[in-house]
């Protein structure tokens, strides 16, 4: 059984056609890479994933459950986290608040008006594991607004994980960020999908990445898509070749 | 001074103050019933900060809330018993019931649109006390009704001529509805007001219903806004339609927002100048609420933290 199946997904916004009958499924444990040159429909394709807003046509189905229609905060419940291609984190407080918070909606507590001692230690291990995972002990504790670019996508990708998800959609982590950072994010998604067989759904423009961390990758154009397959059948085709990487490579 | 030791020296300063409030007022020329006064209104800026500087949502129309809760606490006490506590319940359940039914008419209105709801739904609370004349007194206000004495088993306590006594029993409620919000804000479901307030779209992504939360916030601070305006029933012995009116609304928002809406202890301080500037003030010329005004504009323009947010910023660096 898939984990993830869309199909047909369509999004209108007035006259244009932002996804255009888009079909992807998406497997336990894989890692899928989505490129595609600006305006392709990337994002409002993970927008249609994750419940931002509904699709205009098609289904989205998550372990064979019709989801189309569900709310953004039922799809985490089921196991759908997202990161966003322009951060979006809690500034105003710490590190170790932002991953408290989805850490306490993991483990059915939001609606708590108070903390046993043990759910309270429960929650403060899980927080002390991610902040270790994400590079981030030694900043537990300053205000995520005040940090460098690269920590606060590191931070939005570990905010993302606390939910326990079962499927990570990641829109561009490694956008604006320089070489050590995009390579620490990189190992971080890569052991994410090896070690802890986490699916993974990612938007990318950097090659390198995606030619290095994807099983299969799909590749949209102007909406639709424009091929499907492995790295290195995506490497060899010619239509994205003349669409997209011929600019780049 | 460590983080938690200055926090720790506030709170012990704060309570000290309020505790002791009886016998410095008089040194500074105050009396202990403008003490009782100040200490609700802060009650009440504090309930408006709970959802405006903790859930991010501004309400522009807390006084009916207020209102309401001073209203159910006189007709209780005129119509249907004598008894403090009973009306105390009373305001604080027709205020919060009515509040949360409403919020729930609301809670997907966001910003300046939030705002404008609430303003009207005040606004009508305020004209049907105002016209039901045979109930509520009309523009003449709730009267005549008066605070009870505690009965406490051992003993039986004058609140309504003793004031000392009635400025202890309005601190000890005071002390609870604190106490209260500060629990909740330690929560989980605390956090997730924090949450929504920092980023809306972040909450919603990590799984938070965000209308619900906001409706549950909403919910409570409207139940501790009637808490006030039922102690406020208690201060006058008198419910005035003013207190439901939206200007009414706009004094606490200035409140909270002189003491500084980012901090827990904040409106209590802008209750204390408001309430003060305005004694003052309008001792010298009946055009007050100009310089109030004024006052508030400069604050906004130099100190948008507001009076304790400054004190804070001073402590830290």
């Amino acid at each position: 059984m898939s984990l993830l199946r869309v199909e047909r997904v369509s999004r209108h916004f007035g006259s244009l056609v932002a996804v255009d009958g888009v079909s992807l499924t998406v497997e336990p444990g894989e890692l899928r890479a989505v490129i595609g040159p600006n305006g392709a429909g990337k994002t409002t394709f993970f927008n249609l994933i994750s419940g931002f807003f509904p699709p205009t046509s098609g289904k989205i189905f998550l372990d064979d459950r019709d989801i189309t229609a569900a709310s953004s905060h039922r799809r985490v419940d089921m196991g759908i986290a997202r990161t966003f291609q322009i951060t979006e984190i809690f500034p105003e407080l710490t590190v170790r608040e932002n991953l408290r918070i989805p850490a306490e909606v993991a483990q059915g507590l939001r609606l708590r008006p108070w903390l046993a001692r043990a759910d309270d230690e429960r929650v403060r291990a899980r927080v002390d594991e991610l902040l270790e995972m994400g590079g981030l002990a030694d900043k537990a504790d300053r205000l995520v607004g005040e940090l460098p670019h690269g920590d606060q996508r590191s931070t939005e990708i570990m905010m993302a994980l606390a939910l326990k998800p079962r499927l990570l959609l990641l829109d561009e982590p490694t956008a604006g960020m320089g070489d050590r950072e995009t390579y620490d994010i990189t190992t971080l998604v890569r052991s994410l999908h090896r070690d802890q067989k986490l699916a993974i759904v990612l938007i990318e423009h950097d090659m390198r990445v995606v030619f290095h961390l994807a099983d299969r990758i799909m590749v949209l154009a102007e909406g639709a898509v424009l091929a499907e397959g492995t790295p290195d059948e995506i490497a060899a085709n010619e239509r994205v070749q003349e669409a997209y990487l011929g600019k780049a490579a | 001074m460590s983080e938690v030791n200055r926090k720790l020296a506030m709170l012990a300063a704060i309570w000290a103050a309020l505790i002791l409030a009886p016998l410095w007022m008089p040194l500074v020329g105050g009396y202990t019933a403008l003490g009782t006064r100040v200490m609700v209104l802060g009650l009440a800026a504090m309930s408006v900060n709970f959802l405006l500087g903790f859930t991010g949502v501004l309400s522009f129309g807390h006084a009916a809330w207020f209102g309401l809760g001073a209203y159910g606490c006189g007709l209780l006490l005129k119509f249907v018993a004598l008894s403090t506590p009973l009306g105390l319940l009373a305001g604080t359940l027709l205020g919060g019931v009515m509040g949360g039914l409403l919020g729930a008419l609301i809670v997907r209105r966001r910003g300046v649109y939030f705002a404008m709801v609430t303003i009207a739904f005040g606004q009508v609370f305020y004209y049907i006390a105002f016209q039901w004349s045979s109930l509520t007194g009309g523009d003449d206000g709730l009267r005549p009704f008066y605070r009870q004495p505690l009965h406490l088993g051992v003993a039986t306590v004058d609140i309504l001529h003793d004031s000392t006594a009635f400025y202890y029993f309005v601190l000890v409620c005071f002390a609870f509805a604190v106490a209260a919000m500060a629990f909740i804000l330690r929560s989980p479901f605390g956090r997730t007001m924090l949450a929504i307030r920092e980023n809306e779209r972040r909450a919603r992504f990590l799984g938070i219903p965000v209308e619900m939360h906001i409706w549950i916030a909403f919910t409570l601070s409207c139940f501790f806004m009637a808490f006030a305006g039922s102690l406020y029933a208690l201060v006058n012995n008198f419910a005035d339609p003013r207190g439901l009116h939206y200007s009414q609304s706009g004094d606490f928002v200035m409140m909270a927002v002189l003491g500084g809406m980012r901090t827990f202890w904040g409106p209590l301080l802008g209750a204390v100048v408001f309430v003060m500037l305005q004694d003052y003030i309008s001792s010298i010329t009946i055009n007050w609420q100009i310089f109030i005004g004024l006052f508030y504009v400069a604050c906004v323009l130099f100190f948008p933290r507001g009076v304790l947010g400054i004190l804070r910023r001073k402590a830290t660096t």
